[in-house]
């Protein structure tokens, strides 16, 4: 296995306020990789430093080569979809125009993907004319998952996708994602809270505190351990 | 599968109510109102019919500038000065291509082709090296703008009026009573095609569809790869063309064209858009119409109300919207964003 995403000594800052202080990671090809810590960790900051919204210094590698100074746009054109805190909904257009956004950088319109995307979420088709603002908190995040999916992306960044969820319905997202990624090989960076429900779904998991990675590991390995079980599992 | 509860189940009752819901509102209602009181008068009253007439005519061209404030409005959250002055530059484009021999049609498309790599050039070049300051950075500049076009127009043409052949002629139509002038009716179709034309774009295309989330969401847009920069520049290049349009179809009513042609009817375009609601691009438009008929019903039945006092009488209009429905007819009230 290689690793498609890789992290060196990632720094970013809003204005004065150092957000991280040289983050590394790595997540491999095919693999489901959770960032976990407390608020103001730096975990929504992370995925920001990938996607270049936020400013950032040091290498993030994508498939080996360095995303360098690449805009949003272009790095969501080489294959990273991002799915940011508050789902990036675009609440005044319709669900299927949300949907048509995701297939955006695509020649043509979304065609097979209309199928593929609502096989995995078929109430969509009965809601393609509603505003996408009018959707509950959970069909906004599944629909904000199936634009990312319509990008067919290498590697999908999601920012809290339980935020605000009740938590069947967090159990049913987390169940669509590990569906992507073990049926459409999909690679999957996912930050979360909820560090029980995060260290079930990823393979590999990272533990940020201050702006750095504390611990990396194995989800396995990361449960088991004294720390984590203490601060983020509670028990 | 995904196991989600819809909660709204579609039923024959529930059809019935979600067509109608959207006809109930009060400004649906308003607007009903207001269509059966045109048409009933029209009906009884040939001079009223005439005057509505002529009123749809030139509140089409105030609706299609308001739409161009809006567009830019919405993507740039500034309102264009400029937009008025850009409009009767461009028409003394379409009457320079004229004087050197060209049709009158081939001169309107020539000048909304340029009217577009001009608003393009605009948002490139002037707006957007200044737009991540602040919003009155960018206002100011569209007022420098402004007073840059007036001068560079009489500077290559000079003040004096010129004189440019109306399109449509000056045959006048005759439908039972009511004299209806092959110049509105041209007028009010050449614009509500432009109009359509634009929105079918906005509606249909991939690229409205980026470009409209771009305006909307630009951080969200960028992420699904919008390029959104570009998006930008292309909406004030299609606020230009819009510009244009409204330009080119005032020039043969007041039958001169001299550099404060689009003055007044920038003040009718900004009281259009206020009224329909500044985010609102069918708000342009309705609010448009309706002010043009509005004010030519009012001119024809209230006497005081002479030629003198049309514009105070759309300022007028502006401020009674902004004190009682400041989001205008078809604008939301809007959270601000933090």
């Amino acid at each position: 296995m290689t690793a498609l995403l890789e992290l060196q000594s990632v720094e970013a800052r809003y204005g004065p306020v150092q957000a991280l202080h040289g983050v590394s990671l790595a997540v491999e090809e095919g693999s489901i990789a959770a960032v976990l810590g407390a608020n103001g960790a730096g975990k929504t900051t992370t995925l920001r430093a990938i996607s270049n919204t936020v400013r950032r210094t040091g290498d993030v590698l994508f498939a080996g080569s360095p995303l360098g100074r690449r805009g949003p746009e272009a790095i969501a054109r080489l294959g990273i979809a991002h799915v940011p805190e508050g789902r990036g909904t675009f609440a005044e257009l319709t669900v299927w125009e949300n949907l048509r956004l995701g297939a955006y950088t695509r020649p043509g319109s979304l065609g097979a993907d209309a199928e593929r995307v609502l096989s995995y979420f078929p109430w969509l088709e009965d809601r393609r004319h509603q505003q996408a603002g009018t959707l509950s908190g959970g069909e906004q995040q599944m629909l904000a998952l199936a634009r990312a999916f319509v990008q067919r992306p290498r590697l999908l960044l999601l920012d809290e996708p339980s935020l605000g969820l009740a938590p069947v319905l967090v159990t049913e997202i987390f169940r669509i994602i590990r569906e992507l990624n073990q049926r459409e090989g999909l690679t999957v960076l996912v930050v979360e809270q909820n560090a029980h429900i995060a260290l079930q779904l990823a393979h590999t998991a990272h533990v940020l505190e201050v702006g750095r990675v504390a611990l990396s590991g194995s989800s396995a390995e990361l449960r088991r351990h004294e720390a984590v079980r203490r601060s983020y599992l509670g028990y | 599968m995904a196991t989600v509860q819809t909660r709204d189940q579609p039923g024959p009752g529930r059809d019935l109510l979600a067509v109608l819901a959207p006809l109930l509102r009060p400004v649906s209602l308003l607007l009903i109102a207001a269509a059966v009181f045109l048409i009933v008068g029209s009906l009884t009253s040939e001079i009223f019919a005439q005057q509505t007439v002529a009123g749809l005519a030139q509140g089409a061209v105030f609706g299609s500038l308001a739409l161009a404030l809006v567009l830019i409005y919405r993507a740039t959250e500034v309102i264009n000065f400029a937009q008025g002055e850009m409009a009767m530059a461009t028409t003394y484009v379409a009457y320079q291509l004229i004087q050197w021999g060209l049709g009158y049609w081939e001169a309107f498309f020539a000048t909304l082709a340029f009217a577009f790599v001009f608003g393009t050039l605009v948002q490139l070049l002037l707006i957007r090296p200044v737009q991540h300051r602040s919003t009155i950075a960018v206002v100011i500049v569209t007022v420098g703008l402004f007073v840059l076009i007036d001068g560079v127009v009489g500077w290559i043409w000079g003040a004096d009026i010129k004189f440019m052949p109306s399109p449509f002629g000056q045959q006048v139509y005759h439908l039972g009573g009511v004299a209806i002038s092959r110049q509105d009716i041209g007028t009010f179709l050449v614009t509500i095609l432009s109009v359509i034309a634009l929105w079918l774009l906005f509606q249909f295309t991939k690229l409205g569809l980026g470009m409209r989330a771009a305006a909307l969401r630009p951080a969200s847009a960028r992420l699904v790869g919008v390029r959104v920069d570009r998006m930008l520049a292309l909406g004030w290049g299609l606020a230009a063309v819009l510009g244009a349009v409204a330009g080119l179809m005032t020039e043969p009513s007041q039958f001169v064209l001299q550099p404060t042609l689009m003055q007044p009817v920038l003040i009718y375009a900004f009281a259009a858009a206020v009224l329909g609601g500044l985010e609102s691009p069918a708000g342009a438009m309705v609010g448009g119409l309706a002010l043009g008929v509005f004010l030519n019903l009012v001119g024809q039945y209230v006497h005081f109300v002479t030629a003198e006092l049309r514009l105070p009488f759309a300022f007028f209009v502006l401020l009674v919207v902004l004190l009682i429905k400041p989001s205008g007819l078809f604008g939301r009230p809007r959270v601000r964003k933090v």
